[in-house]
């Protein structure tokens, strides 16, 4: 924290306590400060509490969060604020960014806490237990065969406070106004994310290749991040996004650690956004992940890194866009291209989806570098409406079981239809708002970003996009086809009556792409609403 | 909660009664599945409601009124300059009424149709009345995002029509039809978009209004008009399928159900064409006439390669499919050779093709539900066992092939009379395609219906002990002519087939005055030649 402060001062002969805005920030401190007590909780209280305290202390801080965060743009001003000496900048984009993390992150949390769906819960009790050892398999069927209830599997209790320290993470990163700061909360946000990646009760071999890949994968995006961090500031003399934005501006210091430094850090931001080619982790990941952490992470994260990209990008890096643009171009094409050709060739549902996730951050992308006002609210739209149709099709997908979890092979899903008509239909809606088709959030999303990015001279990315979509439409239209067409398996999966909370998080997502769909008005003038605040 | 936009000539509510009674009728029979008569009471009950409104609104369409009439609009998205706007043209109110008229026609076909198992006729019946839902909105959107909104969410359920109630390669023909659409679509979003941001740019804020971005389109450069007419167009030419983007019909129309075809050739499709009328030529007149050649060529080739096709063709469902390609090319080269009779005849043609085709459609499917096989080999002689079927077979196919008297007849004499002024060599090309109707049609008429009884679809090969009543091969299977309901169904299509081909005048009086309008923003106002 000392570095922090060191390095964000300009002048270090006299330290002055920064002016802190407290109401500004109550969300985060309320979900970072629920985190703690998470894990006080973790320590204190017996085991077989700890399931439904963390449950009500979780949820409590997320709807708290969004109170204050309610109370706070009643009266935030117009133009933003920054507060923390300048490094956390709470202005219209962050706001919208904060609602959009709190409300996803209800939809996981719901998914996280249910035990009735997989039961016991998604999360193995014990990680650290080898997988294939007669410990871990009393571990996955039960210690205690006689007792029916759910607690007689035992769960990890601990992703909750893990799942609140990544959100702080994700909140802090999407308002972060200095590099350092953003570096920081890029760890916070990474870390348990890592952890949580290993923790699925089913196939324990899998959760664990993607938890390491994932690290190694991430640390390396870290470092990278790190590295641009350190030349940019050989650059300009400064981590704040301000700072640079202006030394890229007028100085005559040499371009080469501008352009490496801001190569590399895009590098890093690119990667927690998974957008291709830097997408690798994304299909493993996603796979092996336990199902509800899939969904937090495709969600989140995905708002949160675009969040960051979206801010770098505007405020540190405008004045340089004629050099970094036609890259970004380059980038945004590859990774549409990768998601939906490669997206054609899967036959894991949870991989498709990534795939999906690499096109989408591609269509993100493009709203990324349009810079201007229209760009910024139409990819934070675009954000909002991805976010909640993720996580509802990850509940879906989290229903269709078979005897060994989940029944992720696309075979499996053959005439699911007929067995149950209500989650084929449900699916199917959340396919087609993937796929863009109109009245569902999905096309509002892409309408608004690819006008945002014609009226900015963008018609050949547009095309490519639009091209891009058509072809990722096919994989959509695969799994409907299989869901509606084909015969079913005779030992196909079935599908679990889910519980009261994948319910509702699968509800949650459904209305609101729907909703996004039919009446986007209110949602499209919020995104609209302030600018990126500077000091 | 509607407020009638300015330009309103009244009856709004017949129009917002057009747009929700097949809608209503959808929800409503979709909780039928367990019961599939009453659904299919209800359904019919629902698609007669609608065709009586039709009629009304029809007799309440004053040709020499406003453009739009029966107009309404309500915001939507204010922020994008969206508003749900309908209202209806001359062009628009055909095409409204051919739906109107074939959804009871083809409820009533159907009545006694064998759904795959586990399947409900609710649930069939149900996205037949929300693809006329949607479609009619399509024909009556004034805006043009609900116009992009509705052609895309058109295919949702023909997909599924397709896809859960067709033949044995329907999965295959339901992706194919959805994904060539679809790319098509997307290509028309960019050029929408594109539109809108030349509003944008003009005006200082973006609409989607139809009438305000005719009137700014229409006066951008060359450059930007061509690039929005391509995206539209090639979203068009895969709707009314013109050669090459019309590969996903003959699948679609083959595995598709009979009654489901009727629909989708006699209506969706034309869609397209009505798109060339309503949105490319006033919005983008510089690059219509510009990319003109362009068109023609492709609606000529589809004139001679649909009947070339058709010729060749084993199956009696492709064959048809081929034959549309061929009347689809023959509209498009009405449409774009800009004179007030090729026009009109073209877009009197989009009601006669309905008429004529979906009753030709509907026969095959009557002689494909006696003989149980598509295949053209498979029957032979049929007029002595079923001389009324022969007899309606016999005139539905005239009048696919433009005989004098027919409803055909009058359009694609007046395509022709109208496209050989400014268009000789390709009239004259197209001409040709009308030797190949004759031949096509005629031929398929007498393969199914005239010489002996013979054929698997008729004759059972090991014969039955003491039926033999074809002497040269086995025992003839037990079928029967049409029966009352069936004659019921093709009674309208028949008495219009005749009526409106000597009597043309109601429909080219409401046409008309809609085409003069179309052409006049285009530039040529002389009212043809």
């Amino acid at each position: 924290m000392s570095a922090l402060l060191f390095l964000a001062q300009d002048s270090p002969a006299k330290e002055t306590l920064p002016q802190i805005n407290y109401p500004a920030i109550l969300p985060v401190l309320i979900i970072l400060g629920a985190a703690c007590v998470g894990v006080l909780v973790e320590a204190f209280l017996p085991k077989h509490q700890r399931w439904s305290a963390q449950v009500f202390l979780t949820l409590l801080a997320l709807v708290a969060a969004g109170v204050a965060l309610a109370f706070y743009m009643t009266d935030a001003p117009a133009d933003g604020a920054t507060t923390l000496a300048g490094s956390v900048a709470v202005d219209g984009p962050a706001l919208f960014l904060w609602g959009t993390l709190l409300a996803l992150s209800l939809g996981a949390v719901l998914m996280i806490a249910d035990r009735s769906v997989e039961p016991g819960g998604a999360f193995v009790a014990t990680a650290a237990i080898r997988p294939g050892t007669i410990q871990d398999r009393e571990q996955r069927l039960g210690a205690h065969p006689a007792r029916r209830d759910a607690a007689r599997f035992g769960m990890q209790t601990e992703v909750f406070p893990l799942t609140l320290f990544a959100l702080g993470g994700m909140m802090v990163f999407c308002a972060a106004n200095d590099l350092l700061t953003m570096f920081i909360a890029l760890e916070v946000l990474s870390l348990p994310l890592y952890l949580m990646c290993g923790l699925a009760r089913r196939r324990r071999l899998l959760s664990q290749e993607a938890a390491v890949k994932y690290f190694l994968l991430g640390a390396f995006a870290s470092a990278f991040f790190l590295y641009g961090l350190a030349l940019l500031y050989g650059y300009a003399g400064s981590v704040r996004l301000e700072a640079i934005a202006n030394a890229a501006a007028g100085s005559d210091r040499s371009d080469t650690l501008l352009f490496a430094g801001m190569a590399l850090l895009i590098v890093g931001l690119l990667f927690k956004g998974s957008v291709g080619p830097f997408h690798a982790w994304t299909p493993d990941v996603y796979q092996g992940a336990p199902t509800p952490i899939t969904a937090f992470m495709a969600a989140c994260t995905k708002v949160a890194a675009f969040g960051g990209i979206l801010r770098v990008l505007s405020v540190g890096l405008e004045s340089t866009q004629w050099e970094w643009r036609g890259v970004m171009w380059g980038v945004a094409i590859v990774s549409m291209i990768i998601g939906a050709v490669l997206g054609l060739t899967q036959t894991d549902i949870k991989r498709m989806i990534a795939y999906s996730s690499i096109a989408h951050a591609g269509f993100l992308l493009i709203g990324a570098i349009v810079l201007s006002p229209a760009g910024v609210s139409s990819t934070l739209f675009y954000l909002l409406a991805y976010g909640f149709t993720t996580i509802a099709a990850f509940g879906v997908i989290s229903l269709v079981r078979d005897a060994d979890g989940e029944a992720t092979h696309l075979s499996q899903w053959a005439g699911l239809a007929k067995r149950s008509p209500l989650v084929a239909a449900v699916f199917t809606f959340l396919l087609l708002a993937l796929a863009g088709i109109p009245l569902t959030s999905g096309f509002i999303g892409k309408f608004v970003v690819f006008s945002a990015a014609l009226s900015s001279g963008m018609a050949p990315l547009v095309v490519i996009a639009l091209v891009a979509s058509a072809i990722a439409a096919f994989f959509y239209l695969r799994v409907i086809v299989l869901m509606y067409f084909s015969e079913p398996a005779p030992d196909g999966p079935s599908v679990t009556v889910p519980g009261a909370f994948t319910t509702a998080a699968i509800t949650l997502g459904v209305v609101i792409t729907l909703l996004l769909g039919i009446v986007p008005a209110f949602a499209l003038d919020w995104a609209g609403t302030g600018t990126f605040a500077v000091r | 909660m509607l407020e009638p936009a300015s330009s309103s000539s009244g009856g709004a509510a017949l129009l917002v009664a057009l747009l929700l009674i097949p809608l209503v009728g959808a929800i409503v029979v979709a909780f039928l599945r367990d019961n599939d008569r009453l659904a299919k009471q209800v359904a019919l009950g629902f698609s007669i409601v609608e065709f009586v409104v039709m009629v009304i609104s029809w007799i309440s369409y004053d040709p020499s009124g406003a453009r739009m009439q029966q107009a309404f609009s309500v915001d939507w998205i204010p922020t994008l300059g969206v508003h749900l706007s309908f209202g209806i043209d001359g062009i628009a109110l055909v095409m409204i009424a051919a739906l109107a008229l074939l959804v009871p026609v083809i409820i009533g076909a159907g009545w006694t149709d064998k759904l795959p198992a586990d399947r409900s006729a609710g649930a069939f019946l149900s996205l037949i009345l929300l693809q006329q839902a949607i479609t009619v909105g399509a024909f009556a959107a004034t805006d043009v995002f609900v116009f992009y909104v509705l052609f895309e969410v058109m295919l949702i359920p023909m997909y599924f029509l397709i896809g859960q109630y067709g033949g044995a390669r329907r999965q295959y023909a339901a992706v194919k039809f959805f994904l060539y659409s679809f790319l098509g679509g997307m290509i028309m979003l960019a050029s929408a978009i594109g539109a809108y941001v030349q509003a944008a740019d003009t005006l200082g804020e973006g609409t989607f209004d139809w009438a305000t971005l005719v009137q700014v389109v229409s006066n951008a450069p060359l450059e930007n008009q061509i690039w929005i007419f391509l995206g539209f167009f090639l979203a068009f030419a895969v709707k009314a399928p013109l050669v090459p983007l019309h590969t996903w019909l003959p699948d679609a129309a083959a595995e598709a159900p009979i009654t489901v075809s009727v629909i989708l050739i006699g209506v969706l499709d034309k869609v397209g064409t009505f798109g060339f009328l309503r949105y490319l030529l006033p919005m983008t007149p510089d690059a219509s006439k510009t990319l003109a050649p362009l068109v023609l060529i492709m609606g000529v080739a589809g004139v001679i390669y649909g009947a070339l096709l058709a010729t060749g063709q084993r199956d009696m469902k492709r064959l048809l499919a081929y034959v549309s390609i061929a009347h689809f090319g023959f509209i498009a080269l009405g449409i774009f050779a800009f004179s007030a009779q090729s026009e009109t005849g073209a877009v009197s043609y989009m009601l006669n093709h309905s008429i004529s085709t979906g009753m030709l459609i509907l026969v095959v499917g009557m002689v494909i539900a006696r003989g149980g096989s598509s295949l053209i080999a498979d029957y032979g002689g049929l007029a002595k066992i079923t001389p009324a079927l022969a007899g309606v077979f016999l005139v539905a196919g005239l009048a696919s092939l433009s005989l004098p008297g027919t409803n055909s007849f009058i359009s694609e004499f007046l395509v022709l009379v109208g496209s050989y002024g400014n268009e000789p060599v390709y009239t004259i090309i197209a001409t040709v395609g009308m030797i190949f109707a004759a031949l096509y049609i005629l031929w398929l008429y007498q393969r199914i219906f005239h010489g002996p009884v013979r054929g698997n679809a008729l004759v059972d090969v090991t014969g039955g002990p003491g039926t033999a009543i074809a002497p040269e091969v086995g025992a003839r299977k037990a079928i029967l002519d049409l029966s009352g309901r069936e004659k019921l169904v093709l009674a309208p299509l028949l008495v219009l087939v005749l009526g409106i081909g000597f009597y043309p005048k109601p429909v080219l009086d409401v046409i008309t005055p809609t085409v003069d309008a179309t052409l006049s923003s285009v530039g040529i106002s002389d009212g043809g030649n």
